[in-house]
């Protein structure tokens, strides 16, 4: 059994042989022990394993590893600068309580980058609710994590 | 009446989380992140029949598949002498008879009894080779008619759940005054009726369940990683009831949790399961729930059916309520299942009003379904349906405006013994109305509901005016009601030699903000920065024997233990100070950090008392022991009365039946605020949860063969962002009387009053057109239906 897959995980280059079965998940989480990226659902339905694959958002628990070859991926984990400092984006959820139990957190941010990316920097409120429902929060009722988008949208302007 | 003043100035600043780094950069440790060395895989095989006999099961094929240690069935755990899940509540009856208590065995005793019950572990080298070998084991069911629904359970001719528990009755318990109540019936000018269902609910934290054990045979000790509430309970249960092992040879940790809702206070199967097995095949065995799993085996909340009477004179003042529930507790009795539909529900049916005679039973059913225990709010949602429900209703007959009835019955004067129990310490109920009235812009409604009819749509307003009880509980007056558990809470102040603290509390946080909150009540009191104080919880090898995070008890309970401990610590500070100001220690204040001779400007600040404790060069070593550690025990003398006024406001098009939530306002009385933007967000939550039930979830059994019909997020409607309004909140305080900071807590609040506000705001919106009655949820369907005079019962 096995199957090489070599991909580009926050810059760095990884090969493996692994299960073929191995969903991009289980590569992340249990290869590579980048345990920020989460699985909620495993039906593409709550969000909690999005990560960038080549800087688009992709739920991660419902794709095959070898389907990635040579692939970027950017996971939670790589969003931070080289001293920890927060991405816009992850300070926005900070400032305005965007996060409670911080298990949809990190599929939320990433979604919310994603959106900003498509969408720009003013976002409505309607565009961020509609642009969210891929992701799901029990915690916030989205009344803050809304507040965060709309504000790490305009702080990320620039970078 | 002694309100405790609101303390320091830490106390009542929004201080942005401590917790929030880790998780916004993928810091985060929950239970499936743990990873040991030699770490196997457990999968469980549940039943796919709602109801069945096990006349066989053949492991061998199972056993063979790659990667198997080991495949164990309900004869392994027999064969061990494993006791079955125990239930921490008994209720006693109408007749003052114990309830029905059948066996739960964790792992099926030849008999499973709904979707989902656990058949056999398989455990293997990886996931995928567990879940590729439970599809190779044989399991031969011979399977029997099961019934789901609580209603059909207690009807004669039923299908049978336990043969320990005939005609599917757990109990029939009451509370209240009957011939009271009956004799305010007797004399009453107008009776408003009612029937209503409180939906059942999924309450799918957002991460999954997942426990993983370890046992370590050099010290015969075993460690549990559990995605849990409160990891002592967890422990305490685990050991003494079920597994018999000796509590000081296992340690729990709870780390960080993802969401709870009350579905991971209670011990499961499986934490029991890896727990055992963990020893049985000498590896870590690590267990974690997909999703549907999840919507199978965690306990489920709600599931009422109730009829209710309320007795008025002829200006609407309330004489006297009758309530009939039928609950459903699912299959088996979960760790509270037994004491939610009772004592967290008929205690709470007198609301904020002063109705005189209230009389309460409840019918509790065994059926063919998931268990049902302990959702946000527990008890108390249900309660405040009925009672708002039918209060609305109520003032519809009477032709009274719908705030008007309200505060014709409203408690002014306090404390106020309720006829169902609960002493009221305290409340302001008439300002949270007027607050929340204004919040609305009540006065504005009815030239919005004008306009909205000139686009053809119907605006309704809907009031919930609830109370809940929380805090829980004085643990004499719960162990007088049945309670098989303590409910005070525990924390130590670590006060280290350079003056930062570490604190344990017995509570847990899993979303709540535990770690920003009880740092801001410690930095106040003790005059240091909130970084100086880091908090610690979840592990029952740090912290003292606590009882957990559930019915919004944390800073109310684990808050009041912290300050207990933190008298012991100033108490004893002042002790070291005296002997180093050479002054006597009654002459010795403490403030802002420092501790000062009455009257002088002689001091010695906190840090320098923290030094001295633990280099005591300089020190009273002859009068006291060195070092400043201090923990305390907090048994609560009264549970708190959180209360509040929701309004909702809808926008309903008659043509297709879509509700559309336009405005929701919330004002709550959770007492003093430690942190108003973590209470804020616990009211959101709370609130998505209970417009949640009002408009979109339902959990939905198929009635004949007892599978369950919205088992993924493609049939059960979670809330998404688009799906809710913005929330405006806003708070009035009465601080609690009877805890050092005055609080209430605020967890539940949300879930608990916005469901009948919603609900009232639709039957108001479409009153005119003939709608008196809805039932949750407000599919379009089904509000679409009563527009069109049609049933709106549908699946």
């Amino acid at each position: 059994m096995g199957t090489s897959v070599s991909l580009i995980i926050n810059g760095k280059t990884v090969t493996a042989n692994i299960d073929p079965r191995m969903l991009l998940v289980q590569f992340i989480r249990e290869h590579m022990q980048l345990t920020g990226t989460h699985i909620g659902c495993d039906t593409a339905q709550c969000g909690a394993c999005t990560v960038f694959v080549n800087g688009n958002a992709v739920k991660s628990c419902s794709a095959l590893a070898v389907q990635f070859e040579g692939a970027q991926i950017t996971t939670i984990e790589g969003i931070a600068g080289a001293n920890g400092e927060m991405h816009p984006m992850q300070a926005a959820f900070k400032e305005c309580h965007g996060l409670q139990c911080g298990f949809c957190t990190p599929g939320m941010v990433m979604s919310a980058i994603d959106l900003v990316k498509r969408h720009g920097n003013s976002l409505s409120e309607q565009a961020i609710r509609e642009g969210l429902d891929g992701n799901i929060c029990r915690c916030t009722g989205y009344h803050n994590i809304v507040k965060a988008v709309q504000q790490g949208a305009a702080n990320m302007k620039g970078v | 009446m002694n309100a405790p003043e609101k303390a320091q100035s830490a106390i009542g600043a929004s201080v942005r989380r401590k917790e929030d780094y880790r998780f916004l950069t993928g810091g985060g440790k929950y239970t499936d992140d743990v990873t040991l060395p030699g770490q196997s895989y457990a999968y469980f095989v549940r039943s796919p029949h709602a109801h069945a006999k096990i006349l066989k099961i053949n492991k061998s094929a199972a056993l063979k598949a790659p990667g198997v240690i080991a495949v164990y069935t309900g004869d392994d755990t027999a064969a061990d002498k494993m006791g079955g899940l125990p239930c921490g509540w008994l209720i006693k009856d109408v007749k003052g008879e114990p309830m029905k208590e059948p066996p739960h065995p964790p792992l099926a005793q030849g008999k499973v009894r709904h979707v989902g019950d656990q058949v056999a572990v398989i455990i293997a080298e990886t996931y995928n080779q567990a879940k590729d070998a439970a599809e190779l084991l044989e399991v031969d069911y011979d399977v029997l008619p099961a019934v789901v629904d609580a209603v059909e359970a207690l009807k004669p001719g039923a299908p049978q759940v336990h043969d320990g528990a005939p005609n599917n009755r757990c109990y029939l318990w009451s509370l209240g005054d009957k011939a009271a109540t009956d004799a305010a019936f007797a004399k009453a000018h107008h009776v408003t009726k009612i029937d209503i269902t409180n939906n059942r609910l999924i309450p799918n934290a957002i991460e999954p369940r997942a426990a993983l054990a370890h046992y370590n045979r050099a010290d015969e000790s075993y460690t549990l990683y559990v995605a849990n509430q409160n990891p002592h309970v967890e422990r305490l249960l685990m050991t003494a009831f079920v597994l018999g092992l000796p509590e000081h040879k296992v340690r729990v940790i709870a780390p960080d949790v993802g969401g709870g809702f009350g579905s991971k206070i209670f011990l499961y199967a499986e934490d029991v399961i890896v727990t055992w097995a963990s020893k049985k095949v000498n590896r870590p065995v690590k267990w974690t729930a997909d999703r549907s799993e999840a919507f199978l085996s965690d306990a489920h909340g709600r599931d009422h059916h109730t009829h209710a009477e309320l007795a008025m004179d002829k200006d609407g003042k309330f004489l006297g309520l009758r309530v009939k529930t039928i609950a459903n507790l699912g299959a088996y009795l979960s760790t509270f299942g037994s004491s939610v539909p009772t004592y967290l529900y008929g205690t709470l049916l007198a609301g904020q009003y002063t109705t005189p005679a209230i009389y309460v039973e409840v019918d509790a059913a065994f059926t063919n379904t998931t268990p049902v225990d302990a959702y946000r709010g527990a008890g108390r949602p249900e309660a405040t349906y009925v009672l708002e429900r039918i209060v609305s209703q109520a003032a519809r007959e009477m032709n009274l405006d719908q705030a008007e009835i309200r505060r014709r019955n409203f408690i002014t004067a306090f404390p106020y013994q309720t006829p169902v129990a609960l002493m009221y310490d305290i409340g302001d109920y008439k300002s949270c109305l007027d607050k929340a009235q204004k919040l609305a812009d009540v006065a504005g409604f009815p030239a919005r509901r004008a306009e909205a009819e000139k686009r053809g749509k119907k605006r309704g307003l809907g009031y919930s005016t609830y109370i809940e009880a929380c805090g829980l509980a004085p643990s004499n007056i719960a162990g007088a009601l049945g309670a098989r558990a303590g409910l005070f809470e525990a924390g130590e102040i670590r006060v280290h030699p350079t003056g930062s603290v570490t604190v344990f509390t017995g509570s847990h946080s899993h979303g709540q903000g535990h770690e920003t909150t009880f740092a801001q009540v410690v930095a106040a009191r003790l005059g240091i920065p909130v970084e100086s104080v880091d908090v610690v919880h979840g592990d029952t090898g740090r912290m003292p024997f606590g009882m957990g995070t559930y019915g919004s008890r944390s800073i109310a309970v684990g808050g009041a233990a912290i300050m207990k401990a933190l008298d012991k610590i100033e108490a004893k500070g002042k002790k070291i100070a005296a002997h180093l100001l050479e002054a006597a220690e009654s002459d010795i204040e403490f403030k802002d950090g420092k501790f000062t001779v009455a009257g002088t400007d002689k001091s010695v600040p906190f840090g320098g008392v923290a030094f001295s404790a633990y280099v005591p060069h300089n020190y009273p070593l002859d009068k006291l022991e060195p070092g400043l550690n201090e923990t305390a025990f907090y048994d609560p003398g009264n549970f708190t009365y959180p209360a509040g006024t929701h309004i909702a406001e809808v926008e309903v098009d008659p043509e297709t039946g879509v509700v559309q939530i336009v405005n929701f306002s919330a004002v709550d009385d959770f007492g003093n605020i430690i942190n108003p933007m973590i209470v804020e967000g616990q009211v959101h939550g709370g609130l998505a949860q209970g417009i949640g039930q009002a408009m979109l979830e339902n959990c939905v059994y198929d009635q004949e063969t007892g599978q369950l019909l919205t088992g993924s997020y493609m049939d059960y409607a979670m809330p998404r962002a688009a799906d809710l309004p913005s929330f405006k909140v806003d708070t009035h305080v009465t601080p609690c009387t009877h805890n050092p900071l005055g609080v209430k807590g605020c967890g539940e609040a949300g879930a608990i009053g916005s469901p009948p506000a919603v609900v009232n705001a639709v039957i108001d919106a479409l009153a005119p057109l003939g709608v008196k009655h809805l039932e949750m949820p407000l599919t379009p369907e089904r509000v679409w239906r009563a527009i069109q005079g049609k049933p709106t019962k549908v699946a």
